[in-house]
């Protein structure tokens, strides 16, 4: 599959992307709608590959319902319809993948509560391999390791790979939800506030993660929290009311805004 | 800012309040207890009694009699004979008949349909077969009995040629009707209590509508259906009416589901007004009616406390 290069005609407002970045996602003109009310306005986004997209805004702005669009999550939800196109490297993820269950297995998906199967750690792993049609016992069991150790989570569940996921602290928890993703191979990693009931120690646990896993994987994560935003990611995109208001390089961002209501934001005059 | 002043809270109302509901508690309880005690208290002369115990032991309701010495010796139930006897066996087998066509009946059709409704059904539709189902326990059991007897038995019989018009199997699934809303609306229950984030976990990891409902929902909703089914068979066990008219009430041993049958239930009903005050075979009637009593007791427990358990393995603990 090629990969769509950045061209010039391609930057628009201030995106401030260096030419030839790869590009992993591209979103365009994409308009979303709950029945009849709409919550995303003309969304135009790049996504480059192997970097943290953070997306940031106040409350209710469309952050979550953004992010869904992308792994194709509301068509769960009866009535939502969508306009524009997203495209995962070129092929339209709405148009050209006539099966969703496949688009998930590239672009994987971590939520804001941690959400564990009442089942063991094990088996929490290896259940994305399982759907997919994965049966031999040994490819499992090594790819369940390997995907822990990737975790950072080996070396605390080693000893009870067969105990309940529900044993595990909120922090392990969310993890291992990062884990069961992983397992997967997906390209893309979307996460939702992954890091938002958690305490400061798992948090930041979950952010040397984070940066650690962009080598590997492209990431596009939710935050309400600004310093996380700067800290893990390189590109930030800022929502409100459900438009795209500014994007750019995260230090841009924070430093140096465009846009009146971005600086408005980040310095906390409001959200 | 107003100063504000809250009202403060009558003590008196609070102890009332409180003290009235254990009050309601207290009286249902005690007349479960008072209903239990009065019933084994007419059963218990059998254990005593010795006028009594020369007709009727509790040996004598399990092993065979026979009706003269040199006869063969049977399980039989022949209370009004010139020598009762009142073997507990046909009657046994009779509920159980009833209770397992009920049971095959029932519980594909109510564990599918709240399968169906719970995760396949558009909202609408739900909205339409929830309440038709649940419709189902509101029509009374004569009603449904009357279906059976009428209808049911000689469609049956029509298609599948039975030799007994009035079988268990037109019984059970009679009485199958009557426990596919039970099961249906347990299991729907149980079912829709899954937290909607695991099903979301499931597919985006990229597995299908199937695959979420078999390897997630249904596995995490199992001992409440299994509830269902518990508590569903305790009604099948207790059910009267619809068995004592389309079971063709013949109190035999056999192991064939074309026969006709008698059940626990069904016999009380129809022995007990015409039975003689204080005689064996009124205590034996009130022997069935405990041991009847105690088989529902025990299965509405179990299925309660597999209710409660469910709940709280989905709310996070052990
Ligand atoms: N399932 C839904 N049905 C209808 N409207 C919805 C649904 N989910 C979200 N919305 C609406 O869409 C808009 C965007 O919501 P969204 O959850 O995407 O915001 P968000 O930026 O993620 O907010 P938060 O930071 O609070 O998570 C809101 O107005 C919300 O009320
Ligand atoms: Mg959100």
């Amino acid at each position: 599959m090629h990969k769509t290069k950045i061209s010039v005609d391609n930057i628009v407002d201030n995106q401030t992307f260096i030419p030839n970045y790869p590009i992993k996602m591209s979103i365009r003109d994409v308009d979303f709608f709950y029945g009849s009310q709409q919550a995303l306005y003309n969304i135009h986004l790049d996504i480059i590959e192997n970097q943290v997209t953070a997306l940031i805004g106040p409350s209710g702005c469309g952050k979550s319902t953004f992010l869904r669009t992308l792994n194709r999550m509301n068509d769960t939800i009866p009535g939502t319809s969508l306009t524009g196109t997203i495209q995962l490297e070129g092929v339209d993820i709405y148009n050209d993948f006539s099966d969703t269950s496949m688009l998930r297995t590239k672009i994987g998906m971590v939520f804001q509560k941690s959400n564990p199967f009442p089942k063991s750690i094990f088996e929490n792993v290896a259940y994305g391999l399982k759907v997919n049609g994965i049966k031999d016992k040994a490819i499992i069991a090594e790819a369940v390791e390997e995907t822990l150790q990737k975790a950072y989570l080996w070396d605390e569940v080693k000893d009870k790979l067969d105990k309940s996921a529900f044993l595990l602290s909120g922090g392990q928890q969310q993890r291992l939800c990062i884990a069961r993703a992983l397992a997967i191979q997906p390209e893309v990693i979307l996460m939702d506030e992954p890091a938002s009931a958690l305490d400061p120690i798992s948090t930041s646990k979950i952010e040397d993660l984070i940066a650690e896993l962009k080598k590997n994987y492209t990431i596009i994560i939710v935050t309400h929290n600004m310093q996380q935003a700067a800290r893990v990611s390189d590109t930030t995109a800022f929502f409100y009311e459900g438009v795209i208001i500014e994007t750019g390089d995260t230090k841009k961002i924070f430093t140096k805004p465009i846009k009146q209501k971005t600086e408005d934001y980040i310095t906390g005059r409001f959200g | 800012m107003k100063n504000l002043t809250f009202k403060k809270k009558s003590k008196f109302i609070e102890f009332i309040g409180e003290k009235f509901i254990a009050v309601n508690a207290f009286v249902a309880l005690a007349a479960v207890l008072l209903i239990f005690i009065f019933i084994f208290k007419e059963a218990l002369p059998i254990f005593y009694d010795e006028y009594i115990q020369e007709e009727v032991t509790i040996e004598k309701m399990i092993v065979k009699q026979a009706f003269a010495e040199g006869r063969e010796a049977k399980f039989s139930w022949q209370p009004n004979s010139d020598n009762p006897r009142y073997s507990l066996l046909p009657l046994f087998i009779g509920t159980l008949k009833a209770s397992i066509i009920a049971m095959l009946f029932a519980i594909p059709l109510g564990v599918g349909g709240a399968i169906y409704s719970s995760q396949f059904a558009s909202k609408r539709m739900r909205e339409i077969i929830k309440p038709a189902i649940e419709m189902l326990s509101g029509i009374p059991s004569v009603v449904l009995g009357f279906f059976a007897l009428i209808v049911l038995a000689t469609f049956l019989q029509n298609t599948f040629g039975f030799t007994y018009r009035l079988n268990s199997i037109n019984a059970g699934i009679a009485l199958g009707l009557t426990v596919i809303p039970l099961i249906f609306t347990i299991s729907e229950d149980a079912l829709t209590s899954v937290p909607g984030s695991l099903a979301d976990a499931a597919l985006a990891l990229g597995a299908n509508k199937w695959q979420v409902t078999s390897t997630v929902i249904l596995p995490a909703a199992l001992p409440g259906i299994a509830a269902g089914i518990v508590l569903g068979f305790g009604r099948a066990i207790g059910e009267t009416m619809i068995v004592l008219m389309a079971s063709g009430n013949a109190a035999i041993v056999s192991s064939a589901f074309t026969d006709s049958i008698r059940t626990f239930s069904a016999t009380i009903a129809s022995e007990l007004a015409e039975v003689v005050f204080g005689s064996a075979h009124y205590s034996v009637l009130f022997f069935l009616g405990s041991l009847l009593f105690l088989f529902t007791f025990i299965i509405n427990m179990t299925g309660d406390i597999v209710l409660i358990r469910l709940k709280e393995k989905l709310q996070g603990g052990k």
